[in-house]
């Protein structure tokens, strides 16, 4: 597994929650660097993102929200450290992928694991018919 | 009237106006009025990739926005007016005589501000120009999200901390 890690930026007890359910399935928690934008002004949203990002080895920026002011900082970090890469709308199948990822480079991480997060999206309408979407394991 | 909230917030466009606030209002359009946004071509694409394609977006400086307040209170949709700062809303409030409500819906920690609310901090000089706006007629209430109760200013002016 990689040393890649990454900061988890979102609203209110978002971040420290989704890498507590990373934590409990995959025990490896310690990847992520959680983020709550609560009650802090724009520039101090920022201004903290930036400290946590410049950590070793953190390259990439997950968020919860597209319009969020987590996604607005991150946006704004990546102005000035284009080696990072954002990732918009974050769920836990995807940041389990970035955890049990390959060594491939940032950005086709961000995007592998994107995708698997996306096919982790899925309507049940009921028992006996088939999602919509794909499926991914839990625990 | 179009406008459907006069809203004081530091974040501007945030996940609370888009969401939050746009969603139950049915908000069409964003009027964000702010000198440094008005004048920089990048802090405006940033700020319109947060908002949904269906909703407009118009960046002002608060001098546009008095020529340009009678128009977008005229439009058919619905939109909501930002400022991030007193003090732009109250030259607005000021040079148009138009706007008879104002929402204070973030105003974050700086130094030399005193935490009011949760989400509301401050200064001596910023309270002062609440009153003042109150004074002129225009209603003041607190509120962050639909859902919470509005705070009129008296009330928030008495807080004392986190609530």
């Amino acid at each position: 597994m990689s040393e890649r890690r990454a900061l988890v930026a979102g609203h209110a007890s978002f971040a420290e929650g989704i890498v507590s359910a990373v934590t409990q399935i995959s025990g490896r928690g310690e990847v992520f660097l959680p983020f709550s934008n609560r009650d802090l002004s724009a520039k101090d949203v920022e201004k903290q993102m930036r400290d946590l990002a410049s950590a070793p080895n953190v390259t990439t920026i997950f968020t919860d929200l597209p319009a969020g002011s987590c996604t607005m900082a991150a946006r704004r970090i990546l102005r000035d450290r284009p080696d990072l890469v954002l990732v918009t709308g974050a769920n836990l199948a995807t940041l389990l992928e970035f955890v049990f990822g390959d060594e491939r480079g940032a950005v086709d991480m961000a995007r592998y694991a994107v995708e698997r997060g996306r096919e982790a999206l899925a309507t049940v309408e009921d028992a006996g018919r088939k999602g919509s979407g794909g499926a991914t394991h839990g625990d | 009237m179009a406008i459907e909230l006069y809203r004081i917030d530091d974040r501007l466009i945030h996940g609370q106006v888009v969401v939050g606030w746009g969603q139950p209002l049915s908000l069409e359009f964003i009027v964000l009025v702010d000198d440094e946004v008005a004048e920089s071509e990048w802090e405006q694409e940033l700020y319109r990739m947060g908002v949904p394609p269906e909703m407009g977006v118009y960046f002002d400086s608060v001098a546009s926005a008095v020529e340009r307040l009678e128009r977008y209170q005229a439009d058919e949709r619905r939109g909501i007016l930002l400022t991030a700062d007193i003090p732009s809303m109250a030259q607005l409030c000021a040079d148009t005589g138009a706007i008879k409500r104002i929402n204070v819906g973030g105003i974050h920690h700086r130094p030399g501000r005193i935490q009011r609310l949760r989400y509301v901090f401050l200064s001596p000089q910023e309270e002062e120009a609440l009153r003042a706006l109150e004074g002129r007629g225009i209603e003041i209430t607190a509120q962050d999200v639909p859902a919470a109760r509005p705070l009129p200013l008296s009330d928030m002016l008495s807080a004392e901390g986190v609530r």
